[in-house]
């Protein structure tokens, strides 16, 4: 009795209920009003100065050759990010470089070439595949607690969404606009480096840009936000 | 590479407040920040930006460590005559980025 009663008071936060579709929302709408101005700001916003970068590298690495004008080819392109190539499944920026495997993670150029292409499906609804086994996979790892706090993704973003973290406003976790002009980084940086954030602060086990584990979560995120609309490149605190 | 954006309305009635956003692409390395090794990350700042119209000069701004990255500076003036608005950026490491945006006034 005593711990059913336990149960019912804890339960808003024990709980590991989904996060109802029509409930969902962006982490643009837990900004503040400057922060939503920076994202809506399509001449001098300051992830402008990749989407330029990544237009001139569309040319200068060959892209073109292959794929033409990016405004209609690539329309659509980063809406099924994660996917399979070949039977392995591929992020956006796996994808982005796989003619061009001299551009590390996280460097300028293929943080603009892929902002770049993600741009060009703005305002499209999210729509990835759930690819099996891999979704599953992202998405045990998304419930598993972790870490020396031993703490799961889902404890913050899926039950305590809204409520504050050291004063910020803690989001659903929905990729929907990477990559990101984050201002704590004062750069653009990939989802892969937000998901190594959370595992820093969750003091948890790290692991490597594009690695399994991480397109296979990148993949349960965005089947997460299914319909949502890309917002690519975002602006995020 | 030096890229740096500016948004300047192409027309614009005589008398009228036009506003000028300008926006260059920056680190804005503070000079106060250590590596992990505890060496010193040396500063990498702009120092200034001037905005000169038609020659004369209409707006400059003294830059600091404490502004962020990639620093997004806006402004206003009237227009008063057809012609251009050249603007440079200056700053360490011989910094140096320049724009130049013409204005109708009808």
């Amino acid at each position: 009795m005593r711990s059913a009663v336990f149960a019912v008071l804890l339960c808003p936060f024990v709980v590991c209920a989904q996060i109802p579709l029509e409930e969902r929302r962006s982490g643009y709408e837990f900004m503040s009003r400057e922060t939503r101005a920076m994202q809506d700001d399509d001449i001098t916003g300051p992830a402008v100065l990749w989407l330029l970068d990544g237009e001139a590298l569309w040319g200068k690495l060959g892209c073109a050759g292959c794929h033409g004008d990016a405004k209609a080819s690539m329309r659509g392109v980063a809406v099924r990010y994660p996917a399979l190539v070949d039977a392995k499944l591929v992020s956006l920026e796996q994808q982005v470089r796989h003619k061009a495997p001299q551009l590390p993670y996280e460097s300028r150029e293929l943080l603009a070439l892929t902002a770049y292409v993600a741009h060009q499906s703005k305002g499209m609804p999210i729509a990835v595949q759930p690819i099996q086994p891999h979704v599953d996979a992202g998405k045990a790892f998304f419930h598993r607690r972790q870490g020396q706090l031993n703490l799961a993704c889902s404890q913050c973003h899926d039950d305590n969404w809204g409520r504050k973290l050291a004063g910020n406003a803690i989001p659903q976790a929905h990729p929907t606009g990477y990559p990101i002009y984050r201002l704590e980084w004062q750069t653009m940086g990939s989802l892969g480096r937000r998901l190594r954030n959370c595992l820093t602060g969750m003091r948890a086990e790290q692991y490597a840009l594009g690695s399994t584990e991480f397109v296979e979560l990148e993949l349960y995120l965005m089947w997460r936000a299914r319909g949502m609309k890309l917002e690519s490149p975002g602006v995020r605190p | 590479m030096a890229r740096v954006v500016v948004n300047v309305p192409a027309e614009a009635k005589r008398g009228e407040v036009i506003e000028i956003r300008t926006l260059a692409g920056h680190p804005m390395e503070t000079g106060f920040r250590r590596t992990q090794l505890g060496e010193l990350i040396p500063r990498d700042i702009i120092r200034t930006l001037v905005c000169s119209y038609n020659g004369v000069e209409i707006f400059r701004a003294d830059l600091h460590p404490a502004i962020a990255a990639n620093p997004l500076i806006t402004f206003t003036t009237v227009a008063v005559e057809s012609g251009t608005l050249e603007f440079r950026w200056t700053g360490d490491n011989n910094y140096s980025a320049a724009h130049s945006a013409p204005i109708k006034v009808v």
